[in-house]
């Protein structure tokens, strides 16, 4: 749920961050789908596919609902995101400041930084409770906001400052180190799911001679359906869809993965982007549910979602080392991603030290189980924070010349902040929160209209806009 | 040296998958099956470390 992608790329192609990338740089099809299918197996999957159990879904809710979502997502990055990337072949900081204006974008930064902190505390929250099996302090439960050990609180430090450091003196050599362990982790993945269901079998004493067999195990054994657990909301097809769609919204709807697609040589190389969805955001999050339910199976009191836990008993030392490597290979990532974002806002300040405090607030952020408790909101939070610059860069693109409107308007009229773009944003964000905090719309729905709002604010403000600014062209 | 490598570290995959599917047909028991995955475990990285790490070009 996380990409190491935008980084590996601008590492090989930094050159090209204010120009086109040249026809000689363009990758082929294979580089995608290594970046893919390796970059969406994140420590986070371990929370997200417990989380679903703990939202009472039902197996078809589950197994349709990631079906179908995550083809809507692979659409997403294949018509919103990968056409307009091997047009402009420009990275999505680029392509915002010729739209909206530098300014706007050092706000992006800002809210994409803080974003980025959050993520990288639920991945150290995810790696530190491994060190819970073997050091034996009280772990968080499901509805826990904020730390309840000393020991988890010393854990947590231990592996945030650890992480930091290391994403601070450059995360190159963590890189390659998460390239290796990409393939052991899918299949390591993979066998949580395997163990998991092969414990239900033995639990449940269930035959099973056929698929029809195991469809019936599932679902009245491993995904019952029924009431959510205290604190989750019910989860449906419908969520379960939306979820799989947006959880990546900011880098599809939202744009970000401009960036990366730059490179690809034809657009419909965004289907590689279905290889890391299948993977993590499907067998991996089926996994760790399994796992989850297993134990609700076993005590139904016991609903903490610990992966820590929840690896060891299914595959020993080997499930506790993934659960660290899997949370620290991609926390690594993030947080130098998030030092580099504030580092565009205070680029005075060496990329160390605002990488290092970035790491420090992400490690305070993971001592608060909340965030990773509560990370399926979180993530939705995520997208919808900024589906609405994607929304700006696509109507830019595609549709604004047909309103006999100018695009790139920033950069055509030297203004630092495009007031259209930024005004359509802040709106959409307000309808969106009015919506979510008024109960009218959930928080796993809200961005799809959201868009819309985004997209009609946008054209309408720039019609006043650009008429009274309107540079000659 | 590398070749070899990355065909023993091929088959180190194979054994770390393999007890699960094992165990799922009821002919490994599950202490062997953590055992057997942490050795191929151990086995992956030494050998695709070898195989796969690149030095940068100087």
């Amino acid at each position: 749920m996380t990409e190491d992608t935008t980084e590996q790329t601008h590492e090989s192609g930094s050159e090209f961050e204010r120009q086109p990338v040249p026809q000689s740089a363009l990758l082929g099809f294979k580089s995608f789908i290594g970046m893919y299918a390796g970059e969406h197996c994140a420590g986070t999957e371990l929370m997200i596919g417990p989380l679903f159990v703990a939202c009472g879904v039902s197996a078809f809710d589950l197994i349709a609902g990631l079906l179908f979502g995550n083809a809507l997502a692979v659409l997403s990055w294949m018509l919103f995101c990968a056409p307009i990337a091997t047009r402009a072949r420009l990275t999505l900081y680029y392509q915002l400041e010729k739209i909206c204006g530098r300014y706007l974008v050092i706000l992006y930064n800002l809210a994409n930084g803080v974003m980025f902190c959050f993520l990288a505390g639920a991945m150290i929250t995810v790696a530190a409770t491994a060190l819970g099996v073997w050091f034996k302090f009280k772990m968080p439960g499901l509805n826990d906001i904020y730390p309840n050990s000393l020991g988890w609180v010393v854990a947590v430090l231990s592996i945030g400052v650890l992480i930091a450091i290391v994403a601070a003196k450059g995360y190159k050599m963590v890189a390659k180190f998460a390239n290796i362990a990409a393939p052991w982790m899918v299949l390591v993945f993979l066998a949580f799911g395997i163990v998991g269901l092969a414990q239900f079998i033995s639990a449940t004493g269930v035959e099973i001679h056929s698929l029809s067999d195991l469809w019936t195990l599932a679902k009245t054994n491993i995904w019952k359906g029924g009431e959510p657990l205290a604190g989750k909301v019910k989860f449906t097809f419908w969520h379960v869809c939306f979820f799989a769609w947006f959880c990546n919204m900011a880098m599809h709807i939202g744009m970000s993965d401009l960036s990366v697609f730059r490179f690809a040589k034809k657009s419909w190389y965004a289907v590689a982007s279905g290889a890391g969805m299948y993977v993590g955001h499907f067998m991996a999050w089926i996994s760790a549910s399994i796992l989850y339910a297993y134990q609700l199976h076993g005590d139904p009191t016991n609903t903490d979602v610990l992966p820590g836990p929840l690896a060891y008993r299914a595959c020993g030392i080997c499930g506790l080392i993934c659960v660290i490597i899997a949370g620290w290979t991609t926390a690594n990532p993030t947080i130098y991603r998030a030092g580099l974002a504030f580092q565009a806002i205070m680029p005075k300040v060496s990329r160390f030290k605002v990488t290092l405090v970035t790491g420090l607030i992400a490690t305070i952020a993971a001592m608060f189980p909340w965030f990773a408790m509560k990370l399926l909101d979180f993530v939705m939070f995520y997208g919808m924070l900024l589906m609405p610059m994607g929304a700006v860069i696509f109507v830019d693109f595609w549709l604004i010349k047909k309103f006999g409107l100018q695009s790139n308007y920033a950069e055509l009229s030297r203004k630092h902040f495009n007031w259209a773009a930024g005004l359509a944003w802040f709106i959409t964000l307000a309808v969106c929160a009015w919506l979510v905090l008024t109960d009218r719309i959930q928080i796993y729905f809200v961005s799809l209209p959201g868009w819309f709002v985004t997209a009609a604010i946008y054209v309408i403000l720039s019609k006043l806009y650009q008429k009274k600014l309107r540079p000659a062209v | 040296m590398k070749q070899i490598a990355k065909y023993i570290a091929l088959i180190t995959l194979l054994i770390l998958i393999a007890p699960s599917i094992l165990f799922l047909t009821d002919q490994m028991p599950l202490p062997a099956v953590k055992t057997t995955m942490l050795v191929a475990t151990i086995g992956w990285f030494i050998l695709a470390t070898i195989w796969m790490w690149k030095e940068p070009e100087t």
